[in-house]
């Protein structure tokens, strides 16, 4: 093996997959201690659960050229202000039933999951619901019974009733509130919210 | 041996499968194997069949709505494919285990006893699946029902077992060839066994933060995916090759290295790609966008390799369907991983296509492509040596036609779907992102496009193209070598330790 050209041999491309793997896993290491204290709930980029009281505003920042949610002034869900913990229950029955439910092998969520029924990162801000009055009341409506409720846009694709309880509707709802306050960077692109704040 | 714990209902079944063929002339290693490939190509089969029915719900959306729901046949769908592939893995890597060691295979019996332990899981699995589909929005669910994350749905209990299986796995392969002798592949090997077991640890927990469960569900399905199945795939292409070609040893473990350096050192940071929209910080843009836009610098390697390979020995392989799979795989990881993969990953393109049908497209052509590929090129070197090791080179009986056409069905098919995906992607971008701000209205506007539709229908019939080639390839792997009396064709197969 002493003819092979040094570039060419087993040995330095042996140490080269070596190094370069722990360096670049070593990096990663790295920058995920960092991501993660950066999406912790309640940091910046990820709103605490108690966001569900807000309103939530997703408006055009102009040093960051896109669309940012900004947590406007108090609108608690269905009516109730709850505390912290309170909040996170019911985001995390919401999160479970979204689990449990499987709505990510039709829907994506942050742009990932399946491309059957429309994305849901902002389904909390959808122009569709009309107003924000009528929101919480046809968003009910709509995931207990979705057979009867469904509004296909000419498609024919409708939501299965997936027989979720009452308690388990408020907490998708809430599940759903708190992801459209997610900073995304912009996702999903060109995306203008339902009309907030007005009569 | 294995032969006790071999005389399991699977014997008769694998028997009348291979009436006449050379059983007992296998080793411990080989004949479980064939009983991975037998469960893979079952898996397979369950594959086609419920991307058949999903991608019909598509076009006829009340087909079995309420009965078997989208939801469901998109996740048996895609989970039978990790799974066959998987089994594909392990099928390949005891397959060449023993030979590659030097050794019989370490706790034989143990790894049987798994072989049953694992598939039994993954029964149940599927059962629970179609039967149950879903359950209560509670942790119960996610223990016993599906966790609802894609690629691994998997409940909390098969996870435990898959995990438990694989290191008694790891624990048969390392010590076959701790016993043995190492060499730069199976060194390889066994370290990516261990990054591909580790990594799976990292789905196997709940979070209310969904941010968080993305960041660390990536873990799994990227740097499985982009990373460890890469490399484990290499390093059995390695082996592959110098069997089919007699390619030297030295060089295929060269650019084995070679191969690894460039794929980790791409694919780790890589895995920044997929975080540009779920709530990380922004550097990820810049990092994700520019490591993966190098994830296909290997994959060109790769080719680069295969067809040296190839030409440097005349094309005198002593298999030809393997070789030519082996050849589909270089090029269709290439195509499928790296072209598709590439073409969306700069954030500023995929601000429009993540989410869309481009992804659909990228994914199956690099899934084929990549994985699915070079489990068949194995099936047919391990068929060759179970047939007697008789000749699989040129001029087979029938001029080898159902090889031949299985090969340009299966591929065909592959690509033509991939083209009908893309430009429904193409379209949804357009539409639903670009002119009507991802709105649900503009979603479904654009859905109800003719191109978007048209695409879906072609989708549709080049996926029954693909499933006439996959009865082809299974009657051929049920035919081919059968009654033939020519010995395997020589080849200059090295040694395991030349140089």
């Amino acid at each position: 093996m002493s003819d092979v050209e040094w570039w060419a041999s087993q040995d330095f491309w042996r140490k080269c997959a070596i190094f370069v793997t722990a360096g670049m896993f070593l990096v990663l290491i790295l920058l995920t201690f960092h991501s993660l204290a950066a999406i912790t709930a309640g940091q910046d980029r990820v709103p605490a659960y108690s966001v569900i009281n807000h309103r939530i505003d997703y408006v055009f920042d102009e040093e960051r050229n896109m669309r940012v949610p900004v947590i406007g002034e108090e609108a608690p869900l269905f009516g109730e202000v709850l505390t912290e913990e309170e909040a996170k229950a019911l985001v995390d029955l919401g999160k479970l039933t979204v689990q449990a439910k499987n709505c990510m092998n039709c829907h994506t969520l942050l742009g990932n999951g399946a491309y059957y029924a429309p994305d849901l990162t902002k389904a909390w801000l959808d122009p569709g619901w009309g107003n924000e009055q009528a929101r919480e009341l046809l968003m009910t409506m709509f995931l207990k019974d979705p057979k009867t409720n469904a509004r296909t846009y000419g498609t024919n694709r409708r939501m299965p009733d997936l027989g979720v309880t009452d308690e388990e509707v408020r907490g998708v709802i809430a599940f759903l509130k708190w992801m459209s306050a997610v900073d995304t960077n912009g996702f999903p692109q060109g995306f203008e919210p339902l009309p907030q704040g007005g009569s | 041996m294995a032969e006790a714990a071999i005389a399991s209902p699977v014997r008769p079944a694998l028997d009348a499968v291979g009436a006449g063929d050379k059983t007992s002339s296998l080793s411990a290693g080989q004949r479980l194997a064939l009983k991975y490939f037998l469960v893979a190509m079952v898996l397979f089969v369950a594959q086609m069949l419920f991307g058949l029915l999903a991608g019909l719900q598509f076009l006829y959306p009340e087909f079995l709505y309420g009965v078997l729901d989208f939801n469901v046949n998109r996740m048996v769908h895609i989970n039978a494919m990790i799974v066959w592939m998987l089994y594909g893995f392990i099928g390949s890597i005891y397959w060449l285990v023993e030979d590659e060691a030097g050794v019989e295979l370490v706790g034989a019996k143990l790894a049987n006893i798994n072989f049953w332990v694992l598939t039994s899981a993954v029964a149940v699995v599927v059962v629970v699946y179609l039967v149950v589909q879903v359950g209560p929005g509670n942790k119960m669910s996610i223990w016993f029902i599906n966790e609802g994350r894609e690629y691994i749905e998997a409940p909390r209990w098969a996870d435990i077992g898959i995990v438990v299986c694989m290191g008694v796995f790891f624990y048969t392969v390392a010590g076959t060839f701790m016993k043995g002798r190492w060499s730069g592949i199976s060194g390889t090997l066994v370290l990516d066994l261990i990054a591909l077991a580790g990594l799976y640890l990292a789905g196997m927990f709940y979070t209310t933060n969904l941010s968080v469960d993305q960041y660390w569900w990536w873990w799994v399905v990227h740097l499985w995916v982009e990373a460890t199945w890469e490399v484990l795939v290499g390093c059995i292409m390695a082996w592959g090759l110098m069997k089919t070609l007699g390619a030297r040893r030295e060089i295929v473990t060269t650019w084995l290295y070679i191969e690894v350096a460039m794929m980790f050192g791409a694919g780790i940071l890589g895995l920044g790609h997929h975080y540009f929209w779920i709530g990380t910080p922004e550097y990820w843009l810049g990092i994700g966008g520019f490591f993966s836009a190098l994830e296909p610098i290997p994959l060109v390697a790769m080719v680069v390799h295969a067809v040296y390979d190839a030409g440097r020995h005349s094309f005198q392989s002593r298999n030809h369907p393997a070789l030519a799979w082996l050849i589909a795989h270089a090029f269709g990881n290439f195509l499928g991983a790296g072209v598709w993969g590439f073409i969306h990953t700069l954030p500023q393109i995929n601000l429009y296509t993540h989410g869309t049908q481009w992804t659909t497209s990228h994914g199956h052509l690099a899934f084929f492509g990549a994985y699915a590929t070079i489990v068949i090129a194995f099936i047919y070197i391990a068929l060759q040596r179970w047939r007697g090791d008789v000749w699989m080179s040129g001029d087979l009986a029938d001029r080898g036609w159902k090889w031949k056409w299985s090969l340009a069905l299966l591929n065909v098919g592959m690509l033509g779907m991939t083209i009908a995906l893309l430009i429904a992607g193409y379209e949804q971008s357009f539409i639903e992102r670009a002119i009507g701000g991802s709105t649900w209205a503009a979603y479904f506007e654009g859905q109800t496009q003719p191109w978007f539709v048209q695409g879906m229908q072609w989708r549709m019939i080049f996926g029954v193209v693909m499933t006439v080639g996959l009865v082809l390839l299974l009657w051929d792997f049920l035919t081919i070598g059968r009654g033939e009396t020519r010995p395997a064709k020589e080849v200059h197969a090295p040694g395991p330790h030349v140089g």
